[in-house]
């Protein structure tokens, strides 16, 4: 690991002070002290902000707000988060191992990096990690990839479960940064890779995310997170599917669908929820819904599954929310 | 840096440490606890998981100045005197032991299981366990031992009744 220096900061204005385009800030430390001895990541200073409070799991009219730096263990196992948006506490249960959820945060969950070999490999080359460097994944080993917002830059999928459940919400990030604080729809902050896949998300320098505020729906109580993968535990998704579904006499009247493992970032599917809405809900309309909402897949040489697994999985969830 | 945590539930300290020195590494070099073992160094293993503030984590994973002013545990910490705790002396009785690299994260693990679920389903054991990995693959052993710890707990705790 390449040296730095480590500081713990005291408030939010003194994390700011500490910024420079060389540092990091460090909240459960399970993503970056793990890319750093990897040498992936190499900040010249890290700021600890695991004093900056950033806590607190509450639910009010507009809905839930979770402080970046609660944990995930203690996320997951909120009895409000469970009854109310049981599709984020699944998915965050579904997440990592115990130990690593005792230990990582909500924030940074959010902001983990792709699980790409390449990434994480210095030896070879990655567009993500070494701008321009190129992208072995797009012919080499690419089973774990994406097939949707890909590019000639990037295939590397998004690992966060729980940023496939919150997207699929509409909950928001709230941000505070050196020039104050500003709140941005989580679908929205994080960018497709084009041509410059180094840039992950719509962070501005200095910036942390502090808190997400996930909005009031009622029908989220009926929600669930189904992810498969290749062992029952502590492995990253093939692909998952995070759905909510408000149904009555068997029609669906409204449905939110995500999914993940797929994409190069939490992928909504406006086209199947559109298909779905007013229709009775049968095998035969999920289907033909999720294979509307799922037509641009664009599968590589090793992850052509990936498609026609994530359909099942979609039809199966949406099936056993209605049933 | 100079860091001082509780370890065990003594206070210490530990003097000249690199920012990028893990918790393992301190535990095991600088505070001369070995117990924890340093396997995968990348969180995937579970040889090196210590309680932190009551929370079994991966040590590895935990820069040093992470753990300033805060309590750890480590398998040593678990045992009273020459007493063995519940759960290790089923991992002894269950053979659950082959080469032994994994053993320390299981114990803690375990503990932190059966403190918080005293009868855990085998689904439920398995979900606890499944940050640790035993590259013996003594895993049958392995639930012998959880279920055997389980269940002197659930005696005992009849007997205080």
């Amino acid at each position: 690991m390449r040296a730095f220096e480590y500081a713990a900061a005291r408030t939010p204005a003194d994390a700011f002070a500490r910024t420079t385009p060389r540092t990091a800030y460090l909240a459960g430390g399970t993503t970056l002290v793990d890319l750093m001895k990897l040498g992936v990541v190499e900040p010249d200073a890290v700021i600890d902000i695991n004093g900056l409070g950033l806590r607190g799991i509450r639910l009010d009219r507009d809905g839930l707000r979770v402080g970046a730096l609660e944990r995930m263990s203690d996320v997951a196992e909120h009895p409000v988060v469970a009854a109310e948006f049981p599709v984020v506490a699944q998915a965050l249960q579904a997440s990592a191992s115990p130990q690593i959820r005792n230990m990582a945060s909500i924030g940074g969950n959010l902001l983990q990096r792709t699980r790409c070999g390449y990434f994480r490999d210095v030896a070879t080359a990655c567009n993500k990690r070494q701008p321009g460097s190129g992208c072995p994944a797009q012919t080499g080993a690419n089973r774990g990839h994406a097939v949707f917002g890909t590019s000639a830059s990037c295939v590397a999928t998004h690992a966060s479960d729980l940023a496939v459940a919150l997207v699929a919400l509409d909950a928001r990030v709230e941000l505070a940064g050196p020039a104050g604080r500003r709140e941005v729809p989580l679908a929205d902050f994080y960018r497709l890779p084009g041509d410059s896949p180094q840039v992950e998300n719509d962070l501005r320098p200095g910036e942390l995310v502090t808190a997400v505020a996930v909005p009031r729906l009622a029908f989220a109580r009926r929600s669930t997170y189904l992810k498969v993968r290749d062992r029952q535990s502590y492995e990253f998704a093939l692909v998952s599917v995070a759905a909510a579904l408000d149904v009555r006499n068997g029609t669906v009247r409204d449905v939110r669908l995500a999914v993940g493992g797929v994409g190069t970032r939490p992928w909504r599917l406006p086209l199947a929820e559109q298909a779905l809405r007013g229709k009775r809900l049968t095998e035969a309309t999920a289907r033909q819904a999720v294979e509307a909402g799922t037509a641009d897949a664009r599968p590589l040489a090793f992850n052509a599954f990936k498609p026609a697994l994530l359909r099942r999985t979609a039809v199966r969830t949406l099936l056993a929310l209605g049933g | 840096m100079r860091i001082t945590f509780t370890c065990n539930g003594r206070l210490t300290e530990a003097d000249g440490v690199w920012e990028g020195e893990s918790l393992l590494y301190v535990l095991r070099e600088r505070v001369g606890l070995p117990g924890s073992k340093n396997a995968c160094e990348q969180g995937e293993c579970g040889s090196c998981t210590v309680y932190l503030d009551g929370d079994p984590v991966c040590s590895c994973l935990v820069a040093a100045g992470q753990v300033q002013g805060r309590e750890v545990r480590t398998v040593e910490g678990l045992a009273d005197g020459d007493e063995l705790d519940p759960v290790q002396q089923a991992f002894v009785e269950a053979g659950a032991v082959q080469c032994g690299f994994c053993t320390p994260g299981l114990l803690v693990q375990t503990h932190d299981l059966l403190e918080r679920q005293a009868q855990p389903s085998d689904a439920e054991i398995r979900e606890a366990l499944s940050g640790n990995l035993c590259r013996c693959t003594g895993y049958e052993k392995i639930m012998d031992a959880v279920r055997l710890a389980a269940a002197r707990r659930a005696e005992s705790a009849e007997r205080v009744n």
